[in-house]
């Protein structure tokens, strides 16, 4: 069982791999992004680790990645926070108010809150968003977090030969083929850290 | 809702320069009668280009009159955090965004909410502006 001290720690090493990673993201965010990609994960994590911090605000799984959603929300700035809040703020709905969830009850709520992010921006796997890395890895879960983590990471490669069909990237039509999508890297180290978290290795 | 209370609208762009315009030639355009509550959210807190939930919320917040608040957003972002915001109900009641284009849609929600129209209309007459072809 996995109670708010696994996702406040799941959190934190989320922060600390957009921390490590963040130059990389921008620099995939530059040729087919705005750029800003590392710097808006940079802010809206530090903004995370601050609300998760301590014992309260937050007592139970689901409030605290609630929490941790709308401080992506508030504070990112680009089209990751709304859509990166919504998969942690639903994920954290889903989990409603227990103490402690089972790892069946997060694959669950994930792939609620990927259905939500998939809602929300109108994209499916294929059109070079973070989905291709989300969906691949919640589908991997049933297997283990590392497996997730693996599918993600597998998901943001497969990226490069894709056309963008969302957000800035499709405008610039099959000039966007070649570069990976920097939202999918980043779904994927959000997968990652959670695999760290479940292993104790984070 | 209070009798008569008009309908309040926001606008949402990545840019301070351009809501900020825009809420100004839409009041321009509008002028006539009594103008109803428009207010910019542009850019991001710290003055650069982006969305910011904190003051969309806080633009929401200026123009309701009990009446709803209608939102107009420009790009990619600004139409994300307007839904997620709505999604958790942190929008005034009656808050609805708007599927219209950014500066035609202002302009005609504008007039329309001027006029009196309640939230229904004042979307109809926003999302009418598709229907103009340019070429």
């Amino acid at each position: 069982m996995r109670d708010a001290e696994f996702f406040r720690h799941w959190m934190r090493a989320a922060a600390d791999a957009v921390e490590r990673e963040a130059d990389r993201l921008t620099e995939l965010d530059s040729p087919i992004g705005d750029a800003d990609h590392g710097a808006n994960l940079l802010r809206g994590f530090a903004a995370v680790r601050s609300a998760v911090a301590g014992p309260e605000p937050a007592g139970t799984p689901g409030a605290l990645l609630q929490v941790a959603g709308r401080t992506l929300i508030a504070t990112v700035g680009g089209a990751s926070g709304p859509l990166y809040g919504t998969l942690l703020r639903r994920t954290g709905k889903e989990l409603g108010e227990a103490a402690e969830v089972s790892d069946e009850d997060l694959r669950a709520a994930l792939r609620a809150g990927v259905d939500a992010v998939a809602r929300l921006g109108g994209a499916a796997p294929g059109d070079k968003t973070m989905l291709d890395a989300l969906v691949p890895g919640v589908e991997a879960l049933s297997r283990s977090y590392r497996a997730a983590a693996d599918a993600a990471d597998g998901g943001a490669g497969a990226t490069v030969p894709l056309r963008a069909r969302k957000g800035r990237a499709s405008y610039l039509g099959e000039r966007s083929i070649g570069h990976q999508d920097p939202g999918a890297t980043s779904a994927a180290l959000l997968l990652g850290a959670l695999a760290d978290t479940a292993e104790g290795t984070a | 809702m209070s009798a008569g209370a008009l309908v309040g609208i926001v606008l949402v762009s990545h840019s301070a320069g351009v809501a900020e315009q825009v809420v100004e030639l839409a009041r321009g355009l509008a002028a006539g009668g009594a103008v109803a509550p428009i207010a910019p959210a542009g850019g991001t807190a710290d003055g650069t280009l982006g969305t910011s939930a904190e003051l969309i919320t806080a633009a929401a917040s200026a123009v309701d009159r009990g009446a709803g608040v209608a939102f107009l957003a420009d790009l990619g972002s600004s139409v994300l955090t307007v839904k997620a915001l709505l999604g958790d109900e942190e929008l005034p009641p009656g808050s609805r965004l708007l599927d219209a284009p950014f500066l035609e849609g202002a302009v005609a929600a504008l007039v329309a909410a001027s006029a009196g129209a309640p939230l229904e209309a004042v979307a109809a007459a926003a999302e009418e502006a598709y229907d103009y072809r340019k070429g």
